[in-house]
């Protein structure tokens, strides 16, 4: 039983860093190659705090605020470069960030963080905070997409120049974007952090940022429930192939590849193919 | 004589960087797409420059069949990933990229193992000096005189052959060339195989540097070749090139000065971040 509670625990964090990423990409179409780097912000708050004694609840809310925060300045660059040059801003933040952790001894160092406190209520409790978490979440994001700012969200992304002449506030919704989005991953950070227990620079690297982007991508940009099934399915793929463990990460590459070489829309257009096809 | 010797280690960096981003920039000029897989091609560059000069003795052939060969993979790539995929948004082809570069690393790996390969006896260790101290590997100096003479002959071929003005003529409107009777078709796949082999060229120059092909030495070239065509106005390659020195030079000065706060690619990071806030647009605006 363990076992399952590790997995779905996993499951559950997974699913909201690429729900709080679909805020930014999916909703608003602004393309972050970074989002680890705001999990990492969220993870290395909470653990610090819990080892000084707070309780994981209560370090939930500060590690979105860190999060946040930096997830705003980065917005602000968002307003300064689009398109490509924006995605390759973002993952200039992301190794900024682990060049910055990586050089400081309070925060571990090169070492990372050991001997995170373990949730006081427990593993089962821990899945349940997550689970609760993740799905508030899924939540907002679905009341976004309806309410007039998933409207805003969704001209920006479609064509931002449109949008500004039919007087829709860019700015101020980008920056909305980037602080629920950050925020999001820096929840599903502290979550994570208290799930392994021990973090460093590298669990926030390149490669994460890049997995993520590839949940949503694969799921079908902008679309809550088949972006969040997707990241259930990816985040504990690897574990699947374990009979060929030599070759999972060669599968996970040509898996992503052939996805989008297949069906460029993700799961959710091969849904909706499927469905339109039998109608 | 230590600003001499970063100087001179950045310029090298900077000339591998250079030819690496070239390739990129020149698919990207053409298909507006951000080719991380282009950094495996590099990877594998290294690996047959390793292999055949162990099996040959000739660093020649190494070179030129790397070339040749990484230049067919790339325009291989270029027909079975990338032309489908054409009309997609671009974010699709890049994620595809992403995946292709993941199943290539690990294609090496179980391929060539993951300590990856060494020369048996490294060529071009011996070094010169040039006066003050001052101490050059021959490998060095051959980096840099290939680097300069690649690119010398692809500006020569761009501005003065058909072939030439055919490729400019396509990146700057590739509906108006395809109307002039320009083969637009093979133009993209001379594109691939010209930029694949600049990386190939630039993988064999790293293995000289530092004696070892191994599966994740495409890592640092993936990511960093991106901020160099960005930095440089995507797309242009006069652009690129400045890009490429540029932070070849800040890397090797910065980790020196201010080594203690940030790692080497938070340096180059830090330093595209700054400028792109400054210049949004890159260095120089494509063209």
């Amino acid at each position: 039983m363990a076992y399952e509670i590790i997995l779905a625990t996993t499951m559950a964090i997974t699913v909201l860093f690429a729900l709080s990423l679909n805020i930014i990409t999916g909703f608003c179409g602004q393309v972050s190659l970074g989002h680890a780097a705001f999990y990492g912000l969220g993870a290395y708050t909470g653990a610090m705090l819990t080892k000084a004694g707070w309780p994981l609840i209560a370090a939930l809310p500060p590690a979105a605020v860190v999060a946040g925060s930096v997830g705003f300045v980065v917005g602000l660059a968002s307003l300064r470069v689009r398109h490509d040059f924006l995605a390759i801003t973002t993952m200039g933040v992301a190794f900024l960030f682990v060049g910055l952790v990586r050089k400081q001894e309070w925060l571990g160092g090169e070492i990372g963080i050991s001997g995170i406190p373990a949730a006081q209520f427990g593993r089962p409790g821990l899945l349940v905070l997550s689970i609760i978490c993740a799905a508030l979440f899924a939540a907002l994001a679905v009341y976004i997409k309806r309410s007039w700012m998933g409207f805003a969200f969704d001209s920006i992304a479609n064509d931002e120049d449109t949008a500004r002449v039919l007087g829709i506030d860019v700015p101020r919704f980008k920056l909305w974007a980037f602080v629920i989005g950050t925020s999001g991953a820096g929840i599903a950070g502290a979550l994570y952090a208290h799930h392994v227990r021990y973090i460093g620079p590298d669990s926030f690297g390149f490669v994460e940022s890049v997995t993520v982007l590839a949940m949503v991508i694969i799921g079908g940009v902008g679309s809550v429930w088949a972006v969040a099934l997707a990241a259930a399915v990816l985040s504990v793929l690897p574990l699947w192939f374990q009979f060929v463990s030599d070759y999972k990460l060669l599968i996970y590459g040509l898996l992503v590849f052939g996805v989008m070489r297949f069906s460029p829309d993700g799961i959710a257009g091969a849904v909706k193919r499927l469905l339109n096809r039998r109608s | 004589m230590l600003a001499v010797d970063l100087l001179i280690q950045g310029i090298v960096q900077g000339a591998i960087y250079a030819l690496i981003a070239l390739g990129l920039t020149l698919i990207y000029g053409l298909l507006r797409i951000l080719h991380v897989a282009h950094a495996a091609l590099f990877t594998l560059g290294g690996y047959v420059g390793v292999i055949v000069t162990n099996q040959t003795g000739s660093l020649t052939l190494a070179l030129f069949s790397s070339m040749v060969l990484v230049g067919l993979l790339g325009m291989l790539i270029y027909r079975v990933a990338y032309r489908p995929l054409l009309d997609k948004p671009p974010l699709v082809a890049l994620i595809a990229s992403i995946g292709l570069f993941i199943a290539f690393e690990e294609l090496f790996r179980i391929v060539f193992g993951s300590y990856g390969l060494s020369f048996h006896n490294p060529p071009l260790r011996t070094q010169v000096e040039l006066g003050g101290g001052l101490l050059l590997s021959y490998s060095r100096i051959l980096i840099i005189v290939m680097a300069v003479s690649f690119l010398s002959v692809l500006a020569w071929l761009s501005s003065r052959t058909r072939t030439g003005v055919a490729w400019r003529a396509t990146v700057t409107d590739p509906q108006m060339a395809a109307s002039f009777g320009i083969n637009v078709e093979n133009v993209r796949y001379l594109n691939f195989f010209i930029g694949s082999a600049l990386a190939g060229a630039a993988g064999v120059m790293v293995v000289l540097l530092t004696n070892l092909a191994e599966p994740t030495m495409g890592a640092v070239a993936s990511y960093k070749a991106l901020a160099i065509i960005v930095l440089g106005g995507l797309g242009s390659v006069r652009g690129t090139l400045i890009a490429a020195l540029a932070i070849g030079i800040v890397e090797s000065f910065g980790t020196v000065y201010i080594g203690h706060i940030l790692d080497r690619d938070a340096i180059a990071f830090a330093f595209l971040i700054i400028a792109l806030m400054l210049r949004p647009q890159g260095l120089l605006r494509a063209g």
